[in-house]
């Protein structure tokens, strides 16, 4: 129990650093070594944990918190996502607080500008890939049109507009 | 505890609107809300891990930045438009996931190692139960009839959700000419072009932040 333990740790401590742009960028890895690796699932298994990561709120990363159930329960959950996000959340604290301490220089205010539009762009980047990769076919593109327009327009919760969504695609059949 | 609520104006009010209970409350809720905001601008730790446990709760399918941003920026005030879109860019530049480490950035910002910690704990408190009572149940999403069907128009509309984010950003901070081609160009090279993520960082990022020091 306490090998798989420290397995569990050492994979996703490693993945955390490795995360750049979201879990999405280490989740092949991670199959690769949780399924041909550590054979601690099957491949049809871990699709079946990614699937359930989706349909829950949160960020996706909480795949971790499965896997770590899946072979150690709730002790391994535990493990799983402490690792997966201690290093990279006590990273941007680091990083938060050193912007903080230069509150007031005269230069951050120019950062600032300077970074706002590539972060801006880095959201329209990630919504271009996602239409691209996941939403097929001229319904998918219509929600995603309707749901844009709406929530830009009016101050209506979003959580109307996601369920309004997964209605309209269950009703569609996407 | 009625005027406890006061900042948030969550809590009801007693009465109709106008009658003469409800103009009290809300005269005094008024003064309280100026007064605390002259004593201490910053939230308690208990106010944020209370609006990041509702953002984590509601997250689904993605858009959690759009969420801290419509309820830390938009609707409470905690933290202005630049300053938030700064911690965005730093919270896709570093690893983990981007909602999560915007998180702790705001935390970081309101109130120290504290405020970070309340916001984490905040945003994975529900989401993490949440998963673990699914994944204990041992649910094959992906046999129950419909739901790979309801999955992917809530995440069709959970894109649209990013997009009006990232409208409502752009439409107070980006300003200039260049500012929208840099923009443009960022999105265009990931999203259409494919470029990986740190090619475009190493490239964009000095571009930008030497156009901002003409401006």
């Amino acid at each position: 129990m306490i090998a798989i333990l420290l397995q569990l740790a050492g994979l996703f401590l490693f993945l955390s650093l490795l995360a750049v742009g979201g879990a999405n960028a280490v989740v092949p890895e991670m199959q690769r070594v949780v399924v041909d690796s550590y054979h601690w699932m099957s491949a049809r298994e871990f699709v079946d944990l990614f699937a359930l990561s989706r349909v829950a709120p949160g960020p996706g990363s909480l795949i971790v918190a499965l896997i770590g159930q899946h072979v150690g329960g709730l002790a391994g959950a535990a493990v799983a996502v402490v690792a997966m996000f201690a290093p990279s959340c006590l990273l941007v604290h680091l990083a938060a607080r050193a912007w903080q301490h230069f509150r007031d220089a005269p230069w951050r205010d120019r950062v600032e500008r300077g970074l706002a539009p590539v972060a801006i762009g880095l959201v329209f980047a990630s919504a271009i890939a996602l239409t691209r990769g996941t939403a097929e076919g001229i319904a998918a593109y219509g929600l995603t049109g309707v749901a844009s327009v709406v929530l830009t327009v009016s101050e209506i919760s979003p959580l109307w507009v996601l369920g309004g969504g997964a209605l309209a695609g269950w009703w569609l059949g996407l | 505890m009625m005027i406890r609520n006061a900042r948030t104006g969550a809590g009801r009010l007693p009465g109709w609107p106008g009658s003469p209970g409800y103009c009290l409350v809300r005269a005094v809720r008024f003064l309280f809300d100026g007064l605390m905001h002259k004593i201490a601008p910053h939230p308690s730790l208990s106010e944020i891990v209370r609006v990041f446990l509702m953002i984590g709760l509601q997250s689904f399918g993605g858009g959690m930045s759009a969420w801290i941003r419509r309820e830390v920026v938009a609707r409470r005030g905690w933290m202005g438009e630049q300053q938030f879109v700064g911690g965005l860019a730093l919270a896709q530049i570093t690893p983990g996931a981007n909602g999560v480490n915007l998180a702790v950035f705001i935390g970081t910002a309101l109130r120290g190692w504290a405020g970070a910690l309340a916001a984490l704990v905040g945003m994975l408190l529900a989401p993490v139960a949440v998963i673990l009572v699914l994944g204990a149940g041992f649910v094959s999403v992906r046999t129950v009839p419909g739901v790979e069907s309801a999955m992917a128009g809530l995440g069709a509309a959970a894109i649209g959700l990013n997009v009006a984010n990232g409208v409502r950003m752009m439409r107070r901070n980006v300003r200039s000419a260049t500012a929208a081609a840099v923009m443009v160009v960022t999105a265009a090279a990931i999203g259409v072009a494919g470029f990986k993520l740190w090619m475009v960082l190493i490239v964009m990022l000095p571009v930008s932040l030497v156009l901002a020091r003409r401006a």
